[in-house]
């Protein structure tokens, strides 16, 4: 039977550099798929755009590129990246460009999933009473229309498989689900109908699976974790997909990590809402149908996936200004560390006050004693080495949380003793770009679907 | 009987959708996870957070992985890039969860580890 294999090379902007390359040169792969985008990337990217049109994507994903160019051409390597942000076509022409350059012109095609950036129809929708409410709130966008600063539907497989079958090498995505990134493929390859939902569902969850690279090969994983081999040297995950719906996942030979059935577990519940319906623009899968069996070192096999047909909506994903916050912190030693980190807050608090400065919000934090585990960590010990005070602000007013961070290093010679941790300097005081999610019926968009030679 | 932590019994992972935590609850063994679906209830996970869960505590079962999934609504300080949060994620809910303790028959207390076990 056909079986492909689909890695995983980059969980969430920001992780490892050299995964992606890792994934390529330290094993048979026939895809690679990186993950660029988080909830609120998409609204640095428009700012980025806004000040320049030929930016607006993520330029480490081009940077990659150039250097596993002749790799993937050499062994027929294709990539899948959400990494087009806001401009996938000016992400596209930095590829062709570096394909050139490097000599591989007439030799690479570039493809580009796009579409998915609604933001210049978001008032348009409004007036025709697509509302964009709120999924958690129920409000309708109107209500923070001025303060959007981008809106993206989340694309499937299906438009990434369309893709490919055009001839797409490279496939540089705006919008497409985590998930997406790896099922396009299985789409493409497999030639699995639009109905096929047993095995729609199953390639979500493989890509699911994989989405947050390592950590479903031993990264962030609780059982055995001190026992985990080479952590140093952690393999990315890779899908061996066959047509039938059933795939293995596993990493390169030679590889550190772990893949067992209880830290593939572990991988399958990260944010898991309704196991009964994980819902995504190809199919609903049903993660109660999952049965695992270890399959050989590191190998875990997946079977018996259950699908059912898909909603008629996409989810967007929209960023809006929400204000603004800063978060200062300062370290108290023994003796009395905590009763003085105490002390410092109440301090800070009166003062805070006195100023009669408006926060919607003020959070105090013991790191040390109870900061992960609130009042579930119990009284800590009477003789504590060190406490981290750590205090935090959110203000519609910017000016209020400035103030606040000018009053934190005074502290240190006007509050409570034996006190430092200030030599950062004062706390940065950041926007809020808050994340606003909210369904669209799937008739009003479309993807936008072109491939171009180098 | 005798009471244990979850800690003993069971393995976990949390992550976050908005202002809601999930946390994955996992039996180290199959025949762990009659204990987990009996005892570790809805309510008892929304009493065991209180002071950090401010909304409703959901909870599904997955026989199949020998799991339970809970879904803790407001429990993130708004969520995401709102929150003022050092866990603004969740991600440490998942052993804040494994403090909690059930019961279990004597025997398996003390196979369990005999220092977890307190009657």
């Amino acid at each position: 039977m056909k079986t492909i294999r689909i890695a995983n090379g980059q969980g969430f902007w920001g992780d490892s550099l050299d995964a992606p390359i890792e994934q390529v040169r330290r094993g048979p792969i026939d895809y690679l798929t990186l993950d660029y985008l988080a909830e609120i990337t998409m609204s640095i990217m428009q700012k980025q755009r806004a000040r320049d049109p030929r930016q607006g994507y993520a330029r480490d994903f081009v940077a990659m590129i150039e250097e596993i160019l002749p790799d993937l051409v050499e062994r027929q390597v294709k990539v899948v990246a959400n990494a087009g942000g806001v401009n996938p076509e000016a992400c596209r022409d930095a590829v062709i460009e570096v394909a050139r350059r490097k000599g591989f012109g007439g030799r690479v095609a570039v493809g580009i999933v796009a579409g998915d950036d609604i933001l210049d129809r978001l008032d348009d929708f409004i007036a025709r009473g697509v509302e964009l409410k709120n999924l958690d709130t129920g409000e309708p966008l109107a209500e923070i229309r001025p303060q959007v600063a981008s809106a993206n539907v989340y694309f499937g497989g299906r438009p990434v498989a369309e893709c490919l079958d055009q001839g797409g090498q490279i496939v540089i995505c705006g919008r497409v689900t985590d998930t997406g990134l790896s099922l396009g493929p299985m789409i493409h390859e497999f030639k699995w109908p639009a109905d096929a939902f047993d095995l729609l569902a199953a390639g979500t969850i493989a890509g699911h699976t994989i989405e947050c690279g390592a950590q479903c090969t031993g990264g962030n994983c609780l059982i055995d974790w001190q026992t985990i081999p080479d952590m140093a040297d952690i393999g990315y995950p890779i899908i061996e997909a066959r047509e039938d719906g059933t795939f293995v996942i596993t990493k390169h030979e030679g590889t550190g990590g772990r893949i067992n059935v209880a830290s593939i577990k572990e991988q399958l519940l990260y944010e898991m809402g309704n196991p009964h319906a994980y819902i995504t623009p190809d199919c609903v899968a049903d993660f109660t149908t999952i049965q695992l069996e270890q399959a050989g070192r590191d190998r875990v096999r997946f079977s018996g996936i259950k699908g059912r047909t898909a909603t008629d909506s996409y989810k967007v994903s929209i960023s809006y200004s929400a204000g603004w916050k800063a978060v200062g912190s300062l370290v108290y030693a023994w003796p009395d560390a905590y009763l003085k980190a105490q002390a410092a807050d109440r301090v800070l608090r009166e003062r805070l006050a006195r100023m009669g400065l408006q926060f919607d919000s003020m959070l105090t934090e013991f790191v040390g004693v109870d900061a992960c585990h609130g009042p579930l960590s119990g009284a800590p010990p009477s003789d504590i080495a060190e406490v981290t005070l750590r205090i935090g602000v959110r203000s519609q007013d910017k000016r209020a949380v400035e103030r606040f961070t000018r009053e934190i290093a005074p502290l240190v010679l006007n509050g409570p003793p034996t006190v430092t941790g200030f030599a950062g300097g004062r706390p940065k005081v950041e926007e809020i770009i808050a994340y606003w999610p909210a369904l669209i019926p799937k008739d009003e968009v479309e993807p936008r679907i072109s491939v171009i030679k180098a | 009987m005798a009471k244990v932590q979850l800690v003993k019994l069971a393995h976990a992972r949390s992550g976050d959708k908005g202002d809601t935590a999930n946390v994955g609850l996992i039996a180290y063994q199959p025949e762990y996870y009659g204990l987990l679906a009996e005892q570790v209830t809805a309510a008892r996970v929304k009493a065991h957070f209180a002071g950090i869960c401010h909304g409703e505590v959901e909870r599904y079962e997955l026989p199949n992985l020998g799991a339970l999934n809970f879904l803790l609504h407001h429990s993130l300080d708004g969520g995401g890039t709102l929150s003022l949060k050092t866990d603004a994620q969740g991600k440490t809910y998942s052993t804040a969860l494994l403090r909690m303790e059930i019961e279990v028959d004597e025997q398996l207390a003390r196979e369990l580890n005999g220092e977890g076990v307190t009657d």
